[in-house]
């Protein structure tokens, strides 16, 4: 027994990659690769493409924070967890951001050692409804029975709203989005509850997509966004101010396209504050200088994240709506960044 | 005088013999024999004929997506046409030789275990259990010898599958037979502490271990100190195997007479030689159907990596068959998975029949 | 180790050659070891979970869950506890592996002794049967049974099968009429108990007469009819008032009735087909175990064949089959867990899974949801171990 113990000692000590024991930020400079939780399917936000490369407005997210604290928006290695294990895995530390469609609640902001590092992308919970069923609102599906992805809010949000309207629903819970859309198509269930932005993603992948029509109600606020661990300001600082600073400068107009030219040649201070060239946002984080510039050199602002994954030019065609910048009469609205 | 002639012997009755005996004995013995005999025919004509009709003689074997299977029967192009992915993963295209060498690496080390003639079968086992596995390890994830580093999310298929099972077989035996033995120990801590651990492995589901090990490891580790999600999954699955593999041997050992361990300790023997070369080696050769009983639940439980988002086999074809090409196609997708599995198992309980027969010797009746 | 730890100690040896300092110094380390290694994990988990802010404690049970579940068996809905959501989870896993249990103990004696068949046909039907099954993962089975069986087989509750508009079967489960009695129905349930002691007597009577007289007794058919007919009496003469709510569909699914969802349909068929295959085997190595001596010793008796049967073989045979039979019954209790992968709300599904996520505590309820499992095992293995020795051969 003794030997057994001893060799699983080495066996584990061997298979340990031993990191200093420091900030998260430190722990991924040291490791050079964020490790960042993901969805496992879902079009437009995260999802792997053809070549197997991650692609979506989440995962943008994080490849922005890679670039900006290791240089390379390639350094990421992306975990992709159901929404049962998410939390647990950013708790425990198996990932440094859960970039993954993750509502914005109190509880979970004040009970499970998490922060919220802002929101990019609003949302709301609506419902797909066969088309055969007939039913033109929500308010119709008094005994419906709802597929649902588990361990969502919108698990919550429906119950709520059934409930406040007295009608009656059975939940049939998956695990994956897939498995929901199947459960949905195969019709285990009348009608099938999430967020908006991913209704459409999910008729566009059924069989038929003329079958399904997505009820007008909108039941709930989902804002989406990175989340952190509690208790690491410095690395809750960078993943916030790396999303601020994408709006800031979608709101100067800085692009991918123009980044370079505008670090050699602007005069406008804003947009130099921002490309470090002058003053020393970077340093404040503890990262370098061209932070902010190499995020939007290789995963751009936040408008063109949001056009390249779900805007309308994307299958998914979803307009800006309340994402827009508020000046354009959205929402989406950075705090100076200075 | 007369040499005596036996008249030669008469044909057996033709009711008792060849064809019609046999048919007589075996199939219509007796009026409900012979009704159950009917019943069967005619259920292996309902089932059985449209079944192969479906999947072998009105399928479709090759194309590129769905609309490629046109003649009604299985649709077995999503095989042909994917077969890479099922095999390797995410693995790159251009690294997939790696993955080939270790097969036939595989292969060289195990098809000579089934020729009785080949001279140098304990060589080649100890190096089936050893030098190959440091040698896969080290193509497989490359970062050595100028190889480029494949990381593990890359690995997947029935690759990923098999490595899981052979290193999880590998370490699971060693493991139990230490348990096993310290279940049986004389050291009251000792043999507490090994009871415990193998009734907590066996009490609990392989699913809360996986997923313990899976997204709350880091909890329990200090902080900084981390260890790869395979490698986590794999020491879950290891740990839950061996306990069930103790109790196996742990059967083994009680069946072995006391004189053995007695004329062990009277050759002077201590107490890991008198294990090692006279106990073990007989009770091991007693539990070889449990043994392998536990490989092969070991070998389908890879299967539940998938629920922690591991990419095996299962869950390759999973999604291959939920994707837009081939959508639709869950049949033909678990009858494929369940056939590459069964295959495998099948062949290992065999083997072990095999080694069963030919190392039988005493002891049982 | 015993016989060097009593052998006569021969004098003067080094003292890390003496066998009692060896026990006594390997004990020593390795409960050192072992309660460093768990104290280190305590202390570690309980560091990284204060520094990490995560609430600790079971408080939560007592907080709303504010989330619907799809089949329970007791009262539940948005408005009851997390600690409630552990209750539904606990008796769904019951649920389905009481309903495995029976189907794959019926189902595997059949194969085990089909297997036995002195018919070809049948004995090889079996064989193919056991070794197709069980060498094929339960996870995979279990997916094949819901997604590529029930789930498309299934039609919507508008084209449901229909059976007398009583029972009725679709997509979204199987609908049967439920009887409401009134409050004299506890007569009935007494009469039930009341049979079941009766039975037992009869039993011992039975018993003694034969012993002292040689007289056999039906004690099958008589416990049969005080089981069937008391209750029965009790219940035409009580006059139980019996209503039956029959489901009939209405808006988008059945109402009324009972409700069996296809979930459980599946997980039960894909546990008990799988079971079924490791239990006819151990039936068939029970039976075979049971040396032929036996059989002839009883025909030599002059006993008739459903006799040797009954009073020889299977005894015997049992006290083979017995311990295997627990292991492969626990084992299906455990794999019933894998019921998350289809949405079946098991513990895992609804305990580990919704509960865990909307409250974050996970070292509290996968220990929680473990320490039930492990109960359930040891509980069943303890009163087995009992059982069996109740039952060994008493040698002499």
């Amino acid at each position: 027994m003794r030997k057994s113990i001893t060799i699983f000692g080495i066996v584990a000590a061997s298979m340990i990659a031993a990191t200093a024991q420091a900030g998260t930020l430190e722990d991924v400079k040291a490791r050079g690769v964020l490790s960042c939780g993901v969805n496992n399917g879902l079009p437009g936000f995260s999802q792997p493409d053809e070549k197997n490369n991650w692609t979506g407005l989440d995962v943008d997210t994080c490849r922005a924070v890679a670039a900006a604290v290791l240089g390379d928006a390639n350094k990421v290695s992306f975990k992709p967890l159901t929404a049962k294990e998410r939390f647990t895995a950013l708790q425990s530390g198996e990932v440094d951001i859960l970039s993954r469609n993750t509502t914005w609640t109190q509880t979970r902001d004040t009970s499970l050692g998490l922060k919220y590092a802002g929101v990019n992308y609003y949302d709301g919970q609506g419902f797909l409804a066969h088309k055969a069923l007939g039913v033109k609102s929500a308010k119709d599906l008094d005994g419906a029975s709802v597929c649902i992805q588990a361990g969502t809010t919108t698990e919550l949000n429906v119950a709520d709203y059934f409930r406040l309207h007295g009608m009656k629903y059975s939940s049939v819970v998956f695990d994956t989005a897939d498995q929901t859309r199947e459960g949905f198509e195969a019709g285990r269930c009348d009608t099938l509850t999430s967020d908006q932005s991913q209704l459409y993603a999910i008729r566009s992948k059924m069989a038929d997509p003329t079958s399904a029509v997505v009820l007008p109600e909108v039941i709930s606020k989902e804002p989406l966004g990175p989340v952190v661990r509690q208790g690491d300001d410095a690395w809750f600082n960078i993943v916030r101010w790396t999303l601020f600073m994408q709006i800031e400068a979608e709101e100067l107009g800085i692009t991918s396209a123009n980044v370079d030219d505008l670090k050699a040649n602007t005069t406008n201070p804003g947009i130099k504050r921002i490309l470090g060239t002058e003053d020393n946002a970077g340093e404040r984080m503890g990262l370098s200088a061209d932070w902010a510039y190499n995020a939007i050199k290789q995963v751009g602002n936040y408008g063109e994240m949001f056009d390249r994954n779900v805007g309308p030019a994307t299958p998914l065609a979803i307009a800006r709506g309340l994402n827009a910048l508020w000046s354009n009469g959205g929402i989406q609205y950075a705090p100076p960044l200075r | 005088m007369n040499e005596f002639k036996p008249l030669p012997n008469l044909p057996p009755p033709v009711a008792t013999a060849g064809v019609i005996g046999w048919l007589r004995a075996n199939l219509f013995p007796s009026p409900f024999s012979a009704l159950l005999t009917v019943l069967g025919i005619y259920f292996l004509y309902i089932t059985l004929v449209p079944f192969l009709d479906w999947a072998v003689f009105s399928a479709d074997w090759f194309g590129t997506d769905k609309s490629a299977c046109i003649s009604g029967g299985a649709c077995w192009a999503f095989v042909t046409s994917r077969i890479d992915f099922f095999i390797y993963g995410f693995f790159p295209t251009s690294e997939v030789w790696r993955i080939n060498i270790c097969f036939a690496l595989f292969v060289i080390s195990f098809a000579p275990q089934f020729f009785d003639a080949f001279p140098y079968k304990k060589n080649l086992g100890i190096f089936s259990l050893t030098v190959f596995p440091a040698i896969s390890y080290v193509l497989i994830s490359g970062g050595w010898f100028g190889l480029v580093e494949v990381s593990t999310e890359k690995w997947g298929g029935l690759s990923l599958t098999l490595m899981l099972a052979y290193v999880g077989i590998v370490a699971a035996l060693p493991f139990g037979v230490v348990l096993a033995l310290g279940r049986r120990s004389q050291l009251p801590v000792i043999r507490t502490f090994c009871i415990l651990f193998i009734e907590w492995w066996r009490g609990v589901p392989l699913i809360s271990v996986l997923f313990m090990s899976s997204v709350m490891l880091p909890l329990f580790l200090p902080e900084g100190m981390n260890f790869d999600k395979l490698l986590r999954a794999l020491i879950g699955i290891i740990m839950f195997q061996s306990a069930y593999m103790a109790e196996v041997v742990r059967g083994g050992l009680q069946a072995i007479p006391r004189g053995q361990h007695e004329a062990a300790d009277a050759l002077g023997l201590g107490y890991w030689k008198s294990m090692l070369l006279v106990i073990l080696p007989q009770a091991l050769k007693l539990v070889i159907p449990g043994i392998v009983n536990t490989f092969i639940a070991l070998f389908k439980d890879t299967t539940l990596v998938l629920i922690i988002g591991l990419f095996e086999v299962l869950a390759s074809v999973e999604a291959v068959v939920r994707g837009a090409q081939w959508r639709g196609l869950t049949f033909e997708g678990y009858v494929f998975v369940g056939l590459c599995f069964w295959v495998f198992c099948f062949g290992m309980s065999r083997y072990s029949q095999k080694l069963e027969r030919k190392l039988n010797t005493g002891h049982k009746r | 180790m015993s016989e060097r730890l009593n052998t006569p100690q021969v004098p003067k040896t080094a003292i890390w050659n003496d066998p009692t300092f060896r026990a006594i110094a390997i004990q020593v380390l390795a409960s050192i070891a072992i309660i460093w290694f768990f104290w280190t994990i305590f202390d570690n988990t309980l560091t990284n979970m204060s520094s990490r802010g995560i609430t600790t404690g079971f408080g939560f049970l007592n907080n709303t869950a504010g989330f619907g579940i799809l089949m329970s068996l007791i009262d539940y809905d948005e408005t009851y506890t997390y600690g409630r959501t552990f209750y539904v989870g606990l008796l769904n896993t019951l649920l389905v592996s009481f309903l495995a249990i029976v189907c794959a103990t019926v189902i595997g004696f059949i194969i085990g002794v089909a297997r036995l068949s002195k018919n070809w046909l049948i004995s090889k039907m079996a064989a193919v049967y056991v070794e197709s099954i069980r060498n094929v993962p339960l996870l995979l089975q279990i997916f094949f049974w819901n997604f590529a069986v029930i789930q498309p087989l299934l039609p919507s509750p508008k084209q449901s099968f229909a059976l007398a508009d009583m029972f009725f079967l679709n997509n979204r489960g199987a609908y049967l009429p439920k009887p409401h009695f009134d409050d004299r129905i506890w007569l009935v349930v007494i009469a039930i108990f009341a049979a079941i002691v009766a039975i037992v007597y009869v039993t011992k009577w039975a018993r003694r007469r034969q012993e002292s007289t040689g007289q056999p007794f039906h004690t099958f058919w008589a416990g049969l009819g005080i089981l069937l007919g008391l209750p029965l009496a009790t219940y035409f003469l009580s006059g139980v008032q019996v209503t039956v709510d029959y489901p009939a569909l209405q808006g988008f699914n059945m109402r009324g009735g009972t409700e069996v969802i296809p979930e459980l349909l599946s997980l039960t068929l894909a546990l008990a087909t799988y079971t079924a295959s490791f239990i006819a085997e151990i039936v068939r190595a029970g039976i075979q175990g049971v040396s032929y001596g036996q059989t002839e010793a009883a025909r030599a008796l002059g006993l008739r064949h459903a006799y040797t049967l009954r009073l020889v073989v299977i005894p015997q045979a049992m006290r083979i089959i017995i311990p295997p039979l627990t292991g492969q019954y626990l084992n299906l209790m455990k794999n019933s867990s894998l019921a998350t992968a289809i949405g079946y709300p098991d513990l895992v599904g609804v305990f580990m899974g919704t509960t865990l996520n909307q409250t974050g505590q996970a070292v509290e309820i996968v220990g929680m949801t473990m320490a039930v499992y492990l109960a359930i095992s040891l509980i069943i293995s303890a009163f087995m171990n009992w059982w069996n020795k109740h039952m060994a051969l008493v040698e002499r």
